[in-house]
C-alpha cells in the first residue's frame, strides 16, 4: 500500500541502525510519509485518540499499582489513602477512572464510524476482527478493575458477571469456581483480578500493532468507501492526519479534564463508595454505563425457550450480541462499501444507533418498571429491552443480508480525487455531505 | 450553576441519561432530597471555613458516638484547605509568632499539619491504647495528629452488636449516597411524625420515621435537637443550621483535595483551550491549499 519507502537515514548513526534494524524507516513510513486519504473527516481521529486512552490508562494504572492494595482487608482503604495521601493521588486515581469511560465512549464512536462506512468490507475483515478482540479485552479490562476498589458494586459486580458463567451446562459451574478461585467472591478473586487487570493493558497493546499493521496493509478507508488509486487522492500522514489528530485530542482533551476535574464521580455510582459488603446486596446491581446495553440484553430473557432456561439464554444473546460483531463481514451483503450511498442502510444504521441507546437505558433501570401501560398489558422495561435485542438482531441477520440485495445505492465517485473536487455529478453527492 | 444539573446536561449530550437515574431512591416511597445552595458548589466554589469548622464541633459532640470516620486522621483536619488549616510566616516557631486560621499569601505559607496547634489540641482530646514496645503491656497516650479519628468502638463486631446493623463509616458518606450533601442534610432535618399513620415494617419499635430515608424506616432516631452543641463561635445552633454545618464539614471530609482539584483544573482548561485553538489554527495553515 504504502510502496517502496522514502526514508533516507542522514548521520553516520541512523545508517548504520538502519542497515541492522530499520526501526527508523518503520516508523517513518508507518506514520509520516505513509499516505493517508485526503477525505478523512473527523471521526477518523478517534485512532489516535484511541491510541492516547491506551496508554494514558496504561502509565496512570501502573502508578495506582504502586500504592494500591490488592487485598480484601486493604483494598477500600488504599484507595482511600491514594485520595487523600498519595502526592497527586488523586489525580491520578480521577484520569484512570473517568479515563475508563473516555475510552469506551471514544471506542464506541470509533466502532460506529466503522460500520457507518463499512470499514469492515474487504480488504478489511481481519482489521475488523483485531478491533472486535481489542473491544472485547477493553471490556474484560474494565469489569476486572471495576472490582479492585471493592466498593459494593465491585463485588456485587463480580458476584453477578461471574455467576453467568454457571449458566452454562455441565463445565459452567467449574469454570466459575476457577474464575473465582473458590467457592464465593474473596480475597483469591480480588489477587487475580488484580494480576489480569494488570496484564490485559499490555494484551491490548499487542493486538493494537496488530490492527495498526493491518490497518497500513490494506490502507485506511474513507467516507467516499472507494480504495485510493492514485497519489492525487493522498496527502502524508504527517503533517496533514497529524495535526488534524492532535487538534481533535485537544478537543477530547477538554472534555476529558471537565470530568476528572469537575465531575469526577459523576460516571459511576455512589454504592461503590460503600465498602464491599457479602452479607448486604445493593438495592440494583448495575454495571458502568458502557456495558448497559449488553445488561439489557441479558436480563431481556426473561422466559425459558425448550431446554435452555432463561439465564442460558441471557447468556447466549449477550455473547452473541459481541459475536455478531465479529461476523459481521460476512452478513453484509451489499457491493457499496459508505453508508454515504446507501439510501436506506443509512436509516436502519440510525435507528440501530438509536437502539444501542435504548438499551443502554434499559440496563439502567429496574427491569419491572412500566414504561407504558398499554391497557390490556403493562409495557415494562424488560419489554422495551427485548424489542430492542430483537432490532439490534435483526439488523444484523436480516437488514444488512437482505439490504444489500434489493437497496438501489446512490452514485459513488469513482476517486477519492473526485469525491473532494467538485467534478461530475458523483462528487457533487459528496459534497452535500461536507466531507 | 448545581453541579448535579451541569451533570445531567452532559449526560444528556452524551446520551447516558438512563445511568443518571438513582436507581436507588426509585424504590418505595422515598422522597427527593431538598436542594440547598452550598457554598462549595459549582466550578469555583470553596468551602465554607466556619461551618466546616462548627460541623466538626457537631461531629465531635453528636455524630461521633456511633459513626467512625476511618479513612481520616486528625492531621488532614489542619492540611491545606482543611478545616483548621493555618498559616504563618516561615519562621513562625523560632519566632513566637502564632498561626492563624486562613489561606497562604502575604508572607504567610501552610503550617505543617502535624505542628498545627488547632490540630494538637483536637488530638490531645482523645486517649489512644497502644501496645507499648519494651513492656508489651497495652498504654494509653494522648493522640496526636497522625493517629487515626478515635473509633467509638473497640472491634468491628461491636458496632452491629450495640446497634443491630452497624451505622455507617462517615468518612465519604456525602459520595456513598446519590446527591449526597442534600441527601445528609435532608435526612438530618427531615424526621417527622408518620404521614397517614403509617407504621414501620414488621411493626418494629426501634425504627424511626424519615420520608427522605430509602424506604422510609431509620434505625438512627433524630440524632439533632435545638441548641445541642454550644457554637465556639456563638452562632445560634438550630437543626438547620447544625445540619448544615455537619454536611459541609462531612463533604470536605469525603472529598478533602476538592478546592485543589477545581483550581488545577481552572489552569488545565485554559492551558488545553490555547493549545486547542493554536492546533486548529495549525490544521487550518497546513490544510489550507489541500481539498479535503
Amino acid at each position: 500500500m504504502s510502496g517502496p519507502s522514502t526514508y533516507e537515514p542522514k548521520s553516520g548513526f541512523t545508517r548504520w541502525l538502519d542497515a541492522r534494524l530499520p526501526v527508523i524507516r518503520l516508523m517513518h513510513d508507518s506514520f509520516i510519509d505513509y499516505p493517508t486519504p485526503r477525505n478523512l473527516n473527523y471521526f477518523w481521529t478517534f485512532g489516535a485518540i484511541l491510541t492516547f486512552c491506551l496508554i494514558t490508562q496504561i502509565v496512570t494504572g501502573i502508578v495506582l499499582a504502586m500504592h494500591y492494595n490488592p487485598s480484601i482487608a486493604g483494598a477500600f482503604a488504599s484507595v482511600q489513602r491514594i485520595d487523600r495521601d498519595v502526592p497527586f493521588g488523586w489525580l491520578i486515581q480521577n484520569i484512570h477512572s473517568v479515563g475508563a469511560s473516555m475510552f469506551f465512549l471514544a471506542v464506541y464512536i470509533h466502532m460506529f464510524r466503522g460500520l457507518y462506512y463499512g470499514s469492515y468490507k474487504a480488504p478489511r475483515e481481519i482489521l475488523w476482527i483485531l478491533g472486535c478482540v481489542i473491544y472485547v479485552l477493553m471490556v474484560a479490562t474494565a469489569f476486572l478493575g471495576y472490582v479492585l476498589p471493592w466498593g459494593q458494586m465491585s463485588f456485587w459486580g463480580a458476584t453477578v458477571i461471574t455467576n453467568f458463567f454457571s449458566a452454562i451446562p455441565i463445565v459452567g459451574v467449574p469454570i466459575k469456581e476457577w474464575l473465582m478461585g473458590g467457592f464465593a467472591i474473596d480475597n483469591a478473586t480480588l489477587n487475580r483480578f488484580f494480576s489480569l487487570h494488570y496484564l490485559l493493558p499490555f494484551v491490548i497493546f499487542g493486538v493494537v500493532i496488530l490492527h495498526v499493521w493491518a490497518l497500513h496493509h490494506t490502507g485506511q478507508n474513507n467516507p467516499a468507501g472507494v480504495e485510493v488509486k492514485s497519489s492525487s487522492d493522498t496527502v502524508p500522514f504527517t503533517p496533514y492526519a497529524t495535526v488534524k489528530d492532535l487538534f481533535a485530542l485537544g478537543v477530547f482533551l477538554l472534555m476529558f479534564a471537565v470530568f476528572v476535574f469537575y465531575l469526577p464521580d459523576a460516571l459511576g455510582h455512589p454504592d461503590n463508595f460503600i465498602p464491599a459488603n457479602p452479607l448486604v446486596t445493593p438495592a440494583h446491581i448495575v454495571p458502568e454505563w458502557y456495558l448497559l446495553p449488553f445488561y439489557a440484553i441479558l436480563r431481556a430473557i426473561d422466559f425459558n425457550v425448550g431446554p435452555i432456561d432463561s439465564k442460558l439464554g441471557g447468556f447466549l444473546l449477550m455473547v452473541g450480541a459481541l459475536v455478531m460483531l465479529f461476523v459481521l463481514p460476512w452478513l453484509d451483503s451489499s457491493k457499496v462499501r459508505s453508508m454515504r450511498y446507501r439510501p436506506l442502510a443509512k436509516i436502519f444504521f440510525f435507528i440501530f444507533v438509536i437502539c444501542c441507546f435504548c438499551l443502554g437505558w434499559a440496563g439502567a433501570q429496574s427491569p419491572d418498571l412500566v414504561v407504558a401501560d398499554l391497557g390490556f398489558m403493562k409495557f415494562t422495561v424488560t419489554n422495551f429491552a427485548q424489542v430492542n435485542t430483537l432490532y439490534y438482531f435483526a439488523f444484523f441477520l436480516v437488514v444488512l443480508p437482505v439490504l444489500g440485495l434489493v437497496e438501489k445505492p446512490g452514485a459513488v465517485p469513482d476517486t477519492i480525487a473526485k469525491a473532494v473536487g467538485g467534478h461530475g455529478e458523483a462528487a457533487a453527492v459528496a459534497g452535500q455531505k461536507g466531507s | 450553576m448545581r453541579m448535579s444539573h451541569i451533570f445531567a446536561a452532559v449526560a444528556l449530550g452524551l446520551g447516558l441519561t438512563g445511568f443518571a437515574a438513582d436507581s436507588a431512591l426509585a424504590a418505595g416511597k422515598t422522597k427527593a432530597p431538598r436542594e440547598v445552595e452550598w457554598h462549595h458548589d459549582g466550578p469555583f466554589g470553596q468551602f465554607d471555613r466556619a461551618a466546616m469548622q462548627r460541623g466538626f464541633q457537631v461531629y465531635k459532640d453528636v455524630c461521633s458516638t456511633c459513626h467512625a470516620m476511618d479513612h481520616l486522621r486528625y492531621r488532614n483536619l489542619g492540611e491545606p484547605n482543611g478545616p483548621f488549616a493555618m498559616v504563618a510566616p516561615r519562621n513562625w516557631a523560632d519566632e513566637g509568632i502564632t498561626p492563624v486560621f486562613g489561606a497562604p499569601g502575604h508572607g504567610k505559607e501552610w503550617v505543617n499539619a502535624n505542628e498545627n496547634p488547632a490540630v494538637r489540641a483536637i488530638a490531645a482530646d482523645y486517649t489512644v491504647t497502644e501496645i507499648d514496645r519494651t513492656s508489651a503491656q497495652e498504654v494509653e497516650r494522648p493522640a496526636r495528629p497522625a493517629d487515626r479519628f478515635k473509633s467509638p468502638y473497640t472491634n468491628e463486631f461491636q458496632a452491629a452488636a450495640l446497634h443491630g446493623a452497624a451505622p455507617p463509616d462517615l468518612s465519604v458518606i456525602t459520595k456513598a449516597r446519590p446527591n449526597g450533601e442534600n441527601y445528609v442534610y435532608s435526612l438530618l432535618t427531615g424526621y417527622k411524625e408518620p404521614e397517614h399513620g403509617e407504621t414501620a415494617p414488621g411493626g418494629a419499635t426501634n425504627l424511626h420515621y424519615n420520608p427522605y430515608f430509602p424506604g422510609g424506616w431509620i434505625a438512627m432516631a433524630a440524632p439533632l435537637s435545638e441548641d445541642q452543641v454550644t457554637y465556639a463561635d456563638g452562632t445560634k445552633a438550630s437543626v438547620d443550621q447544625m445540619a448544615k454545618d455537619v454536611t459541609t464539614f462531612l463533604a470536605w471530609a469525603g472529598d478533602p483535595k476538592q478546592e485543589e482539584r477545581k483550581s488545577l483544573g481552572m489552569m488545565v482548561m485554559i492551558y488545553l483551550l490555547i493549545l486547542t485553538a493554536f492546533l486548529y489554527l495549525a490544521y487550518k495553515q497546513v490544510w489550507r491549499n489541500e481539498k479535503h
